[in-house]
Formats: structure tokens, sequence, C-alpha cells
């Protein structure tokens, strides 16, 4: 890279994240900040083309962003590290990028550590040397609300999108919301404009039945929070009239993870640490099999090691408290109508076991 | 005039239909090959119907699809009810018999396991990506060994020692098979033991983690192959149900939702006389490219699906009722 080109950083694309992260590189840095296009299937294709077969598909789907965000003008990728092959995702990335002639700088931030958020800051000056110290803070503070801010309303959506009276009301509102995020300068402002649309979000009419179908989603970080990787599946289920409990978020998993006490609670199904989201993926399926869910859908891109391991588990609980689960394993050859045909008899199931408990 | 309800199953390699009355009884029912052409199928499955019961005394008042082009289908006969294959499976098998536990499927492309408590599904399984324990793997087999499929079974049942033929994939087996041909074995023994192996493949992929519980039935289009049926069971150590019906069971089921639904319209046969064709398109409106399917009933467009958000989707103009 010509080292006079100013910086202008990407990072892979999930959920709506890529908003708070614009936000911390603008202005708590001071670089441009390009955010990838959404992923589509080209996305998939392009990551999947230049990646090993086996990989996980966030590898793929990580790989098709940085591509794509480079033909937007990105210089600087950055990446991240976890406690699977997540871990080898980024020097790998690097190397396939490289031998396709891409001049990117690649910023590998496997080293930081995510609950404390200053070891970012050696890291972070490898993106800007002239780094602010006290603005880098303030903004990372800004950022950090508006992560919350943003679990908060999708958790919302997610409960009540399922029983709006006209269809697609939410959905409009919650994209107003994101793009007025965009807009903000100060926490204030994020907490300001969270009220806003919350209260807009709750003034949407619906309609609830009495007794409320509750289906848990569980599974792998990056397939559970992207839903292009999941075939949109909140949505899907959204549609019959469920409501939708997801736990795992950058807020619960990252900013107020509590690994002891999920521990803890499930004590009984696994003795060892399995690995990256898995002990999260029992620890919910537990709790909501103890509060008497009608269902749990576990999802993972096909050849995840750790949620694989807890498969067995999860078929464990199921057997113990008679609560359905239903697996899916995506990868780029998963057929839309496998999926719907799946789901269906997913909902059929719960509701003909909903009619029979009457 | 008595009502009857009309259930389709279609799928990649047969189509099932039945008309049954309001007791559930079967009043006609055909089977046929989908030759890779549903709508075609459907037709072909309808007029060999018609004759079968009194027109004169039943008149059809509500349609259910199932099967993997259940919409397609739904939307050309114009079905009350379109359901998926688990489901509609379930629902025909409980309604003949309703203590059943445990449903082995084994069909032309698929296999599926579904378990039932208390005539409700609690929990089910499909395998669409090895072909190694699917009907179209035994008939390719037996067309190697010269045998008839409808053979198959009678064959394997005179075996004493069933040949062990490695099972974990389609290729593998192949090449065992030819293998264990050249070194001697009889034909009965392998036949058999190619039976067992489509059995150790369904328990091992499908039916993972899975307990079978008496009463165990067992449908779908292998179920016909006796030697698949005597290989469960020994490996379950259950009886196993095949009902002389066992291939209907999808198209019963959702003949019975559709009588359930008492969503009621005079289905007419002279659907046959029309013409239907499908065109597929690709959205231009965003890199995501859906493939949208719109379906044409006298070149007038009656359905469209496939987009993936609202920008995609088509609207029909003249959507009849
Ligand atoms: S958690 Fe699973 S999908 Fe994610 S990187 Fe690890 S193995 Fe791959
Ligand atoms: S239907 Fe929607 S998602 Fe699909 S290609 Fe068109 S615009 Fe894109």
């Amino acid at each position: 890279m010509k080292t006079k080109e100013p910086c202008r950083v990407a990072f892979p694309r999930f959920g709506n994240y890529h908003i708070p992260l614009e936000f911390l590189f603008t202005k708590g840095l001071g670089v441009e900040y390009i955010t990838p296009p959404p992923s589509t299937k080209k996305t998939l294709e392009i990551g999947s083309k230049y990646s090993p077969d086996y990989v996980c598909s966030p590898f793929k789907f990580n790989l098709g962003n940085y591509i794509e965000a480079i033909e937007a003008g990105a210089n600087t990728l950055v990446q991240t590290g976890g406690t699977c092959r997540l871990g080898y995702y980024g020097e790998l990335h690097e190397q396939i990028l490289k031998d396709l002639g891409y001049d990117v700088k690649f910023v590998n931030m496997s080293k930081a550590n995510y609950r404390n958020p200053l070891t970012f800051y050696n890291e972070f000056k490898k993106v800007n040397p002239n780094l602010n110290l006290a603005k880098v803070s303030s903004a990372l503070l800004t950022m950090l609300k508006m992560v919350e801010c943003i679990d908060n309303v999708d958790d919302y959506v997610r409960q009540n999108v399922g029983f709006e009276v006209h269809d697609g009301e939410m959905e409009k509102i919650h994209e107003a919301y994101l793009e007025a995020l965009k807009q903000v300068e100060t926490k204030k402002d994020v907490i300001k404009t969270t009220k806003t649309y919350m209260k807009k979000l709750k003034d949407v009419k619906t309609k609830k039945p009495k007794k409320l179908i509750r289906v848990g989603i569980v599974g792998e970080y990056y397939t559970i929070m992207e839903p292009f990787s999941n075939h949109f599946i909140e949505k899907e289920l959204a549609k019959k009239g469920i409501v939708i409990y997801r736990w795992m978020n950058v807020t619960n998993s990252i900013l107020h993870y509590d690994g002891k006490e999920q521990k803890k609670v499930i004590k009984n199904y696994v003795k060892y640490y399995m690995g990256a989201t898995s002990m999260s993926t029992v620890y919910k399926t537990l709790e909501w099999a103890k509060a008497g869910f009608d269902g749990i859908v576990h999802v993972k891109s096909f050849g995840c090691t750790p949620e694989i391991d807890a498969m067995p588990v999860l078929q464990k609980i199921s057997a113990d408290y008679k609560i359905p689960i239903l697996y899916f394993s995506f990868d780029s050859q998963t057929s839309e109508t496998g999926i719907q045909t799946r789901l269906e008899a997913f909902y059929d199931m719960i509701m003909m076991r909903k009619e029979k408990r009457k | 005039m008595k009502k009857a309800y009309l259930g389709i199953d279609i799928g990649s390699i047969s189509t099932k239909a039945v008309i049954i009355d309001e007791k559930n009884k079967i009043l006609a029912s055909e089977y046929l090959w989908t030759e890779g052409n549903p709508m075609e199928a459907v037709k072909k499955v309808l007029r060999s119907l018609e004759p079968q019961f009194k027109k004169k005394t039943y008149q059809i008042v509500s349609v259910g699809t199932t099967g993997s082009a259940r919409k397609l289908i739904g939307a050309m006969v114009g079905a009350s009810v379109v359901k998926n294959e688990i489901t509609a499976h379930a629902i025909g098998t409980t309604s003949l018999y309703p203590d059943v536990r445990t449903i082995l499927e084994i069909g032309g492309q698929d296999s599926k396991i579904i378990l039932i408590e208390d005539g409700v599904v609690v929990d089910y399984a499909m395998n669409t990506l090895c072909a190694a324990g699917t009907g179209s793997f035994l008939s390719s087999q037996a067309r190697r060994l010269g045998v008839e499929v409808e053979e198959f079974g009678k064959i394997a049942l005179k075996s004493k020692k069933p040949t062990n033929i490695a099972a974990r994939c389609t290729v593998f087996a192949e090449s065992d098979l030819v293998h264990k041909a050249q070194i001697g074995h009889r034909k009965e023994d392998i036949i058999a033991g190619l039976c067992k192996a489509v059995v150790t493949n369904y328990l091992n992929n499908v039916g993972k983690g899975k307990k079978i519980v008496a009463p165990v039935v067992f449908q779908g289009g292998v179920s016909k192959n006796i030697g698949v049926t005597k290989a469960f069971e020994e490996a379950t150590g259950c009886d196993v149900i095949v009902d002389p019906n066992s291939h209907l069971m999808g198209a019963l089921g959702v003949a019975i939702l559709a009588r359930k639904s008492k969503k009621e319209k005079e289905f007419s046969f002279n659907i046959t006389d029309m013409e239907f064709k499908t065109i597929g398109i690709e959205c231009q409106k965003c890199a995501n490219h859906c493939e949208i399917i719109c379906v044409y009933k006298n070149n007038q467009m009656i359905d469209s699906w496939g987009n993936r958000c609202e920008n995609g989707a088509i609207p029909i103009k003249n959507k009849e009722a």
C-alpha cells in the first residue's frame, strides 16, 4: 500500500454492528470507514470461490465482505480473534487476499481482549499512529452504548414483529432507527434517538393471542447474528406468529458475559469448557427448557465443531424436558425448500402439541 | 351429493394421489412417475383418478398438496391446504395406526424418520444429502446385478448369510458390491447385504440419536421391499408394520387435512385441459438475484414466489378467485 494514502478501514459485516463500528473508526480514530455492502448471494459466491472448501461458512462470508469492501475503496481490513478457528481466520484471509493481488493492510485484533477495551489501543495505533486517547475512549463508550441500544431494539422487534396488525410497519421503523443512529454524535444522542424510536415501535398496533408460542434461538455466533447466513430464519418464524427469543448478541456474549454463572447452571450437563459459543448454547437451551418454552431452534454453519459438540447435550435436554429442538446446519449449498419444509413441520409440531395439552 | 377430498403428494421421483370420503375411506388412488415434470404428472394422475370413483355420488370439495412440488401444484389445482411432507405423513399414518410411535420412511430420493407420542409428532429428521439409503440407490444396484428391483425383496429372503457391504456412502457401497460379486459371493447374499446396508445407513444418518420405539410403521416406495423390512426388524428388534397403502400415506394425510380445513370450493377435473406453465425470472434489483417463479394458467399469472424481499414481488393483476 502506498504509505501516504489515508486509511479506509473495513470490518466484515454482521448484523447491524457496522453502524457502531463506523462510529468508532470515524469519530474515535479519525479514519474513514467503508461499510461492506450487505451480504448477498454474490458475497458468498465470491467468498467461497477463494476459500478452502472445508472451512466454515463465516470465513467465506467474511472473505466475500472484504473483497466487496476493497472494491468499494477500503485499504485497511480488520479481523477479530476467537477461541476456535476464528483465531486463525485473520492470517488466512490476509494470505488469500495477498495471493489474489490485493494491496491492503491487515490489522488482526486476535491479540486484543474484548473484555478489556483498552487492549485495543495498541492495535488501533496501527490504523492511526497519531491517536488521541481521550477521543478514542469517549468514542468507545458511545459505541458500546450504541451496541447495547441496537441489541435492545432488536430484541423488542424480534418478540413483537410477528403480531403487527399491518405487515412491515416495524421493519420500516427499525430501518429508520438504524439510519438515524448513523447521524449521532454523542452518547446522549444515542440514548435519545433510541428512546424516540422505541416509542414509535411500541406504538405500532399489535394483536397478540392469549397463549403465546415462545421459541428460543441458539447457536453459533456468526450464523445466528447474520440474518442472510441463516436464511432469515427469525423472520420466517416470526411470520408464523411466534415470539422469538435470542440471547446471543454482542451485548450479552461480550459486554455482559458471565461465564461462571453459565457453567454453574449447566453443571449437570457439561463438565468441561467446550469452546466458542457452545457453552452459551447449552446454557440458554436449558434455561428456556426450564421456563417451558415451546421449542428451540439451533443454528450453525456447516462443520462448526464447537456447536456440533453441543448437539448431543441439547438432545439430552430435549429428552429430559420434552422440548422439541430443530437443528439447522447452513452451508453454501443449503436448499431453500428443505429449510421451509423443516420449519413448517416444526411449527405444526408445536401447534399440535399445544392443542393436545389443552 | 356426498363430499370427497383430494390429496396429492408430489415428489421429484413419484406422484401419488388419493380421493377420500368423509370417513377417510379411500375412493380412488394412483401412483406414477413424476418424470421431471410435476405439472404434467398431476394432469396424468387426475385423468386416472376421474373414472375411478362415482362422480354422480361424490363431489370433491377441497384439495390438499404435499411433497417437494406442493406449492406449485397447490397453485395449479387451487388447493386449500399446502402442507410439508412431514406433517402430512404423520397425519396419514396416525389415521390408520393411532398408536404408532415411530415412522420410518424411505422414498425415491430422500428419507425421514418421525417420532410420535400420543398421536402428535415429537421429533423428526430428514436426509436429503446422501443417496445411499434411498430407493434410487437400490434400483441402480438392482440394475447392476441384473435383477428387477421388484424381485429384490424376495431374493433377499433366500439368503442365509448376507454379505457385508460398506454402506457409508453410495460410491463406496457400489465399488464394494462389485468387489464382493467378483470374489464369488452369491447373488441372494449380496442382495440381502444391500438391504442391510440401506438400513444401517438409514439408522446411522437419519435415525442418529433417535430412540426407535414400537409400534413401528415403515413406508415410502422402499417399504414395498420385504428384504429391507426384514433388515429393519433385525436391526431394531421391533415388529415393522407395512401398510398395503404405505406409498400413499402423504397423499392420504393431506387429503385429511383438506377435509379438516373446512375450506370448501368445488374442484373440477377440467383443469386437465388447461394450459399451465411456469416462468423463472431472475430479480435484478439487488445482488441476491432471487429466482422468482411465476405460475401461469392459460397465459394468466396466478401466483409467484421466490423473492426474498418485497422489492422483488411481482403483483398479480387479475387474480382469480
Ligand atoms: S465458532 Fe464454528 S463457525 Fe465460528 S469459526 Fe468457530 S468453528 Fe467456525
Ligand atoms: S427479491 Fe429482493 S432480495 Fe431478492 S434479488 Fe430482488 S431485491 Fe434482491
